[in-house]
């Protein structure tokens, strides 16, 4: 099983501990063996452990330690947000948060859907079942 | 006493430092005018005729002197301030019942009352809790709120769920068997009509609001699998 991500400049990578847990960051230097530089468009550029990052399939085409600014341009350009959350691992951490952020009031109506809804399913089976059957 | 002034007189002699004034007695003596006074009155202070002090009622010696001195507890003036009422809680909020005979219920919070518990509603015809005190510890604050303006709650205070005082009977022979009878107490109509009042209007902004009649008639439980402490209520 060969590796297919790979850390290199312009590596987009999700940040699984500390502070900016559940941030996505650009890998813009690499500092040594264990270490990285990292940016994102809102926050300060600073160190992190590659224990502290889970590397994903997006990349973006940038210089060594860019401006800014440019980060800025390449990450709209590679449109890093819309992959993201069109991204199979990007829509279930959208979906964990919604369902950690549910009020009470919601998981209530969440409860009376799935019921509503399993309804539903079970009688387009009996449905089929009676059909087959006959 | 003599007539109130219409602001309250400031000193005319500053504090230096707590406990010294800037000016010197006879420095007060002139700014406060008090040797007009003595020119006004011919040389003398002004003195009043004593009022005639209202007539004591005569003591009459204790009866009972106690043995040994007994030390007076000292004088406690303290007021306690009403509870303070957590920023989640506002009136209107639902708030989740989690001891007593309700419990799991969850209640619509009308207001605090003046002893800082807060005074509570079912509403009575969509889940069985009346108007009732509960103690804020005992409560988890949701973040869904129910409109309610068209309520009037002056008339509820601590004293209108008070405790019935009854009168004592005399107790005969007789009497025993059949005082046990009438120990069942029925709540007065007029209780009744209260909550029915506070209740009209909760009920009709309830029924705007899709699923929330559903919502408070049933109970709260914890299942599988819900973390109390990563619940967002």
């Amino acid at each position: 099983m060969p590796f297919k991500r790979y850390v290199e400049i312009g590596r987009v990578a999700l940040v699984n501990y500390g502070k900016d847990y559940g941030k996505l960051v650009v890998i813009v230097d690499v500092v040594d063996q264990n270490r990285a530089l990292v940016d994102a468009p809102d926050m300060v550029r600073g160190q992190m452990n590659f224990k502290r990052l889970t590397l994903t399939d997006i990349t973006i085409d940038i210089p060594r330690v860019p401006k800014k600014k440019t980060l800025i341009e390449a990450m709209e350009k590679a449109d890093v947000k819309n992959k993201w959350e069109n991204s199979s691992w990007g829509r279930k951490l959208i979906v964990q948060k919604r369902r950690a952020s549910l009020n009470d009031f919601d998981r209530f109506k969440l409860m009376l859907a799935k019921i509503k809804r399993a309804g539903i399913v079970r009688q387009e089976l009996a449905k089929l079942k009676k059909e087959n059957s006959s | 006493m003599a007539a109130k002034r219409k602001t309250p007189v400031k000193s005319r002699n500053p504090d230096l430092i707590r406990g010294v004034g800037k000016y010197s007695r006879s420095k007060m003596y002139h700014k406060r005018g008090l040797w007009a006074i003595k020119a006004k009155h011919g040389g003398v202070f002004p003195r009043h005729a004593p009022q005639p002090k209202a007539p004591t009622a005569a003591e009459k010696p204790p009866k009972f002197y106690p043995a040994d001195d007994v030390k007076k507890p000292l004088l406690n003036k303290r007021k306690p301030k009403l509870t303070k009422l957590r920023a989640s809680i506002t009136p209107g909020t639902v708030l989740i019942l989690l001891a007593g005979r309700f419990m799991g219920k969850r209640v619509v919070f009308l207001k605090q009352l003046p002893s800082g518990l807060l005074l509570v509603t079912g509403p009575f015809k969509i889940n069985g809790v009346p108007l009732r005190r509960v103690n804020q510890s005992y409560v988890i604050a949701t973040s869904t709120k129910v409109d309610i303006s068209g309520v009037n709650l002056d008339k509820f205070d601590d004293k209108y769920f008070a405790k019935e005082v009854e009168k004592k009977k005399k107790k005969g022979e007789g009497e025993f068997f059949e005082a046990e009878k009438e120990d069942k107490k029925k709540l007065p109509e007029d209780k009744k009509e209260d909550q029915k009042a506070v209740d009209a209007s909760l009920i009709k902004s309830i029924e705007g609001v899709p699923d929330l009649k559903a919502y408070l008639a049933a109970r709260f439980s914890l299942k599988s699998g819900m973390k109390p402490h990563e619940l967002a209520f």
